[in-house]
């Protein structure tokens, strides 16, 4: 479960089917799960007008390509990073017309970067659903030197841009898409204490 | 007060030359009306009263204005995105412009002039050396956003609130005299989230209230409150963005020095609806003032004293009492003295 009453944050629900012209769909490692079980809810057609975009990541080897492929007539693409899929995703919007629906389903920084490229190209955002699978790990923005550490999993963390110790704060910026940290040790420089898994 | 005299040439970095006149102590905006303190809502009318008070003009100018403006300068030099504004807010920029042009024009006749011929306006800003002919509307006609350059002539912190789906969000700001928080960040929040890191308030539904209130913010009936923190050394660039360079501030403060060194920082927040974009605007005008040169007014000393000792400990933290509440408790202590305070925030003798 992810902490509660982080007021920033994002509301995840599971995928729900709604009509639409098309459906783009995009998922990171635990994130297959979430289209598989929309699969178990969709209408006749559903998925003849459906393209998914899947990035295995850490559960690359599971097996969910395949799955994800049976679903749907066209390619499924397979991206080997958040970063690498963006582009795809940014083509696959400017194509879309009115009344496509976006499902967006994984780790939060996957869900986050895809919220706003989705939101960029004007996609309503009612139109974007958002379901939180596998890892916590934060995506996380030091709010000093604004560089974005992916992947974070302890408390406090380093900065990999300007190395200050950072507390993660829960507070999430829905247009950065990140957490916010902030250096721990501002008032005592060198008295952060030990990093600890603290979202895993 | 008509000479450009009354403005000081101090600063609020490095070497710290901010300096209050005694009428600037005395007008200055206490913000506790009893002997404790909690969250409250605390919104009233923002209209005109006690003559000389902060509460006096719709956007108040005082001693520290051209000063302020220069260390505001230096922020943006160093860092512009703490002006930012997102694109559907220029209307409301525009509306600000307006708003603060128009009324500082009317309300301090010595220093401001607004001619204003249809749309061609002449704007004089006598502090600041500004004698500027524009076109109303047209930003090619203006050295910055319309938000940008009346707020490189304002002091206080602003932030432009979009109201829309029952929410305000904050879609605009120039924050440079922020504490502890980030307009980079929290850009295109709404009023909820923005407030997400406070403690203890939501669960009293405080937010739940405040934003049922703003929302109904008509134009011409603008509201105003007070809220406070603590800084060491009058240092208005307190942003998250350079935290790890003031952070250690905190570390100078022992019981000798804590009269000088810590400052009272209050923030008079009012809320002004904006006419052509039905945008929310609130300035967070922050004021300074030093342990020391509060407690010349014997009230204020004996309240301040209940106050800081009585605080529950999260309060202590989320305003930047961690470290140094005991040299406060300890240094306030000698005045008081125990007689009972007089209801209400203003010094006795007045």
């Amino acid at each position: 479960m992810l902490v509660e009453g982080i007021k920033s944050r994002p509301i995840y629900h599971p995928l729900e089917p709604k009509p639409g012209s098309r459906h783009i769909l995009v998922a990171d490692a635990e994130g297959a799960e979430a289209i598989l079980e929309l699969a178990t809810k969709t209408p006749d057609g559903f998925w003849d007008k459906a393209r998914i975009l899947y990035i295995p990541r850490s559960a690359v080897g599971k097996g969910y390509e395949e799955r994800l492929q049976a679903l749907t007539p066209f390619p499924l693409y397979v991206g080997p990073t958040i970063a690498a899929a963006i582009p795809r995703l940014t083509k696959e919007l400017s194509d879309a017309q009115m009344g496509t629906q976006i499902y967006l389903a994984g780790t939060e920084g996957l869900v986050g970067q895809a919220m706003i490229v989705a939101l960029e190209a004007g996609v309503d955002q009612g139109s974007i659903q958002r379901d939180h699978r596998g890892s916590e790990a934060r995506r996380v923005q030091c709010v000093h030197c604004k560089g974005i550490t992916e992947e974070v999993t302890t408390q406090p963390v380093k900065c990999t841009h300007c190395g200050l110790m950072l507390l993660v704060r829960d507070h999430y910026s829905r247009r950065i898409g990140a957490f916010q940290g902030v250096c721990i040790d501002a008032e005592q420089p060198g008295t952060a204490p030990e990093p600890e898994e603290a979202f895993l | 007060m008509t000479t450009l005299d009354f403005f000081h040439d101090e600063t609020f970095r490095d070497d710290f030359t901010y300096w209050n006149s005694p009428e600037a102590i005395r007008r200055f905006p206490f913000p506790f009306n009893e002997d404790k303190y909690m969250y409250s809502v605390n919104l009233e009318p923002h209209v005109a009263f006690k003559p000389g008070s902060v509460f006096e003009k719709s956007f108040d100018v005082d001693e520290h204005y051209v000063s302020e403006m220069r260390d505001r300068a230096l922020v943006l030099q160093e860092d512009p995105l703490r002006c930012q504004s997102l694109p559907h807010m220029n209307m409301a920029g525009w509306d600000l412009l307006e708003l603060i042009m128009t009324k500082k024009a009317a309300e301090y006749p010595q220093w401001f002039e607004l001619h204003q011929d249809g749309d061609r306006w002449r704007w004089v800003n006598r502090p600041l050396d500004i004698d500027h002919t524009f076109t109303f509307l047209d930003n090619t006609t203006l050295p910055y956003g319309p938000m940008e350059y009346i707020m490189r002539q304002t002091q206080g912190d602003y932030a432009i609130l979009d109201q829309r789906d029952n929410n305000l969000w904050m879609d605009a700001g120039m924050i440079t005299t922020q504490a502890d928080w980030s307009l980079d960040f929290d850009l295109g929040m709404n009023f909820m989230e923005w407030h997400g890191p406070v403690p203890l308030a939501h669960e009293m539904g405080i937010f739940d209230r405040a934003l049922k209130f703003l929302l109904n913010v008509r134009q011409g009936q603008p509201a105003r409150r007070l809220n406070w923190t603590m800084t060491v050394n009058p240092r208005l660039d307190t942003s998250p963005e350079r935290y790890a360079k003031w952070g250690t501030d905190r570390m100078d403060v022992n019981a000798d020095n804590v009269g000088q060194l810590m400052h009272l920082r209050v923030e008079l927040q009012s809320f002004w609806r904006l006419p052509r974009s039905n945008a929310l605007v609130f300035p967070i005008r922050c004021y300074l003032i030093s342990l020391q040169d509060l407690a010349t007014i014997p009230k204020w000393g004996r309240r301040f004293h209940r106050v800081i000792r009585d605080l529950p400990d999260e309060l202590a933290d989320y305003k930047g009492l961690t470290i140094t509440r005991p040299y406060v408790i300890e240094y306030m202590s000698q005045f008081d003295d125990g007689a009972p305070t007089s209801p209400g925030i203003f010094a006795d003798d007045e």
